[in-house]
């Protein structure tokens, strides 16, 4: 024991560090900042750190290249020893990265330690999260499969809206005219280099305010916040009611951190490295590609922006997003932090809660996108086709060949892109029908030229077919006084009566 | 020390070398940007596009949508099967064709011929199009990219060797496009 103090004191006279860090580890907090509540930021800083370490074992194996990543990512699978292990906790890191930076930045919210004088804190806070989430997907286009393949062709897609600029954007990030060898080495250069670099220092930045700011008190509702008092009333509640950091408070953040670590491992070893999926091969067309889980909300709400709105929210919506994250500090540097006097604060997390949660839900089964294998893989369940006429029976043969079932589903069964057609009999009248199929319209093709008058005939009294025990079909009261019938008669449907 | 009007031997060293290190770094910074923007500045000069044959024109038969492949004219060692590409070619009657960018007018997910329905359809966020290659139903904003064709000495070519984006055929001092 004699001998390493007598090292330390040796190292310590040359680096002169120990009494700096003991500053730093034993700076007074107030003591109602030792909650459990106050652990995740440094939960984010654990889990970036396993980032780093196993994102450095990942570079012993992984070969950036487009020809052979993929390759390379098979054997640190099946050939390398614990390789599939080592490439599973990087990826469940990532997503506890993600969520632990998202729930930190909800908890600092909600607290107001937005608010002066830690404004800077939160605005490198931003850049911070915008770098994890530039980690993510750069980090998906790494694991270069179907998924990362297309994901660039969709990145590089959006990115080409951007007025004049587009196309050079584009270039720009994929090192060259297509999604080939180039773009996957930038990628690597980013995802390995650039950010974390930046992440680094600005993690560095972030750690240093809170040290000098000191980390934010609890919020007490009526206890407001002014530019002129606050640094004088903080210096004196930690004089009067502070502990130091270290022990006092340190110990939840480390069982905390460790009970992250242990997550990420579980979920490493329970669930596994996440793919890689197909060969990043273009041929290769038979493919739904799909963002990771952070991704999976933006991917829905992309295919719900109707067309004509669709490059104005893509372009201007994330400005407005990040330039309000960024504004917030400086627009409400003052006032009340508690958020039991912040409704508006407490809605609007709530709000972006449901939206994200939703968004996600839906981009799991993608009811907007046509099922592609229904036509060939879902059939008509049998009480539809029993009791049927041979026309009707043709009908349901026409709406298993022309692909209806891959946009209608019956008995839940089949696309959902379009409404389900279990008792569209009771919806639409049988001229309604024909103009429907015939013209499309409402976000369904016409398939005027894909049907003969026969075929839409058999089809449209397959869909009369479709409503339930009880109820009667939909009929046109007009066309009773018109044409003098007394009773529906599904032979008198001639497409080509159609104005 | 200096005053306000006179400048020490040492002040003036200290300037000269701030303004010879400003001069050697932008001097320096030049092949930097040169390098950094060589993949948007270099455009269609070096076999970006080209004239690629997808194969003799009896493989399309008139009348229906085949998948074609083609290896993209301008690859680097380490494309790998990155730089193959698939395209559908629409053989209407005898020398007139369409050829169509696999990638949706939308975000360019690879869409797919259904032709029982004469439908192209995209599996990510449900765009369709005619067999024409104009937009039928959902999210895109506009037909299919077209690939530029010419039939020469029985062989469909294609003039080809750029990701069609949504935005680079609206974009751009109205220039015409290849692959628009």
């Amino acid at each position: 024991m004699r001998l390493i103090a007598q090292i330390g004191e040796w190292f310590d006279r040359r680096l002169q560090l120990a009494a700096p860090i003991r500053e730093v580890a034993e700076h007074p907090v107030p003591r109602s900042t030792a909650s459990w509540w106050y652990v995740f930021g440094s939960a984010a800083l654990v889990v970036f750190m396993l980032q780093l370490v196993t994102g450095i074992m990942l570079a012993l194996i992984y070969v950036p290249s487009a020809s052979e990543a993929w390759n390379s990512l098979q054997s640190l699978n099946h050939d390398v020893t614990l390789g599939w292990f080592i490439r599973a906790l990087h990826g469940w890191g990532s997503n506890f990265m993600v969520a632990i930076v998202l729930i930190h930045m909800v908890q600092v919210f909600l607290f107001g330690a937005f608010k002066f004088p830690r404004e800077l804190t939160w605005v490198v806070g931003v850049f911070l999260l915008l770098m994890t989430l530039g980690m993510a997907f750069t980090g998906q286009v790494l694991r270069f499969d179907q998924d990362a393949y297309w994901g660039l062709g969709l990145g590089a897609s959006i990115a080409s809206r951007v007025p004049l600029l587009g196309p050079a954007i584009v270039k720009l990030m994929l090192g060259g005219p297509i999604i080939a060898g180039a773009t996957l080495s930038r990628f690597f250069a980013l995802h390995v280099f650039v950010i974390p670099g930046m992440l680094i220092g600005f993690v560095g930045l972030h750690l240093l305010m809170v040290i000098k700011l000191g980390i934010n008190e609890w919020p007490m509702p009526g206890r407001l916040v002014k530019k002129a008092t606050y640094e004088h009333d903080y210096h004196e509640l930690t004089q009067k009611d502070g502990a130091p950091f270290v022990p006092y408070a340190v110990w939840k953040d480390l069982f905390f951190a460790a009970f992250i670590l242990l997550a990420v491992a579980a979920c490493a070893a329970y669930f596994g490295p996440y793919g890689p999926s197909g060969q990043p091969d273009p041929t290769i067309i038979q493919t739904a590609p799909k963002p990771d889980y952070f991704f999976l909300w933006l991917y829905a709400v992309l295919s719900f922006l109707p067309p004509s709105m669709e490059t104005p929210a893509l372009l201007i919506g994330p400005v407005i997003v990040i330039g309000a994250l960024l504004l917030l500090p400086f627009l409400s540097g003052e006032g009340e932090k508690s958020w039991r006097r912040r409704p508006i604060a407490v809605l609007t997390i709530l709000l972006v809660a449901v939206m994200l949660a939703t968004f996600t839900h839906l981009a799991g089964y993608t009811p907007w996108s046509p099922q592609m294998n229904a036509w060939s893989g879902e059939p008509i369940p049998p009480r539809f086709l029993q009791h049927r006429t041979a026309l009707e029976r043709q009908g349901a043969l026409v709406f298993q060949a022309k692909q209806c079932h891959n946009c209608h589903a019956l008995e839940g069964k089949g696309g959902q892109r379009g409404p389900a057609l279990d008792s569209v009999a009771v919806q639409l009248t049988q001229d309604q029908l024909i103009r429907q199929v015939i013209q499309g319209g409402g976000n369904m093709p016409s398939y005027g030229k894909n049907l003969s008058p026969s075929e839409t005939t058999a089809l449209v009294a397959f869909l009369k077919t479709l409503h339930p025990a009880g109820q009667s079909p939909a009929r046109d009261a007009s066309r009773a006084v018109a044409f003098g019938e007394n009773r529906e008669n599904p032979s008198a449907v001639r497409p080509s009566s159609q104005p | 020390m200096s005053t306000d009007n006179t400048i020490s031997r040492r002040g003036l060293f200290m300037k000269m070398g701030i303004l010879f290190n400003g001069l050697v770094a932008t001097a320096l910074a030049v092949p930097v940007v040169r390098f950094l923007l060589s993949s948007v500045t270099r455009g269609r000069a070096n076999g970006y596009l080209s004239w690629i044959s997808l194969g003799t024109v009896n493989q399309f038969p008139e009348g229906e949508t085949r998948l074609a492949t083609f290896r993209n004219p301008y690859v680097t060692p380490t494309d790998g099967k990155t730089a193959d590409t698939a395209c559908w070619v629409r053989r209407i009657a005898g020398d007139q064709f369409q050829v169509f960018a696999i990638n949706c007018a939308h975000l360019g997910c690879p869409v797919r011929w259904f032709p029982q329905s004469s439908l192209f359809m995209c599996p990510c966020h449900g765009g369709a199009y005619y067999q024409d290659g104009s937009r039928a139903s959902g999210p895109p904003e506009r037909g299919l990219f077209l690939y530029p064709y010419k039939i020469q000495d029985g062989l469909v070519s294609i003039q080809a060797g750029e990701l069609p984006t949504p935005g680079a055929s609206a974009a751009l001092l109205g220039k015409k496009l290849p692959c628009a």
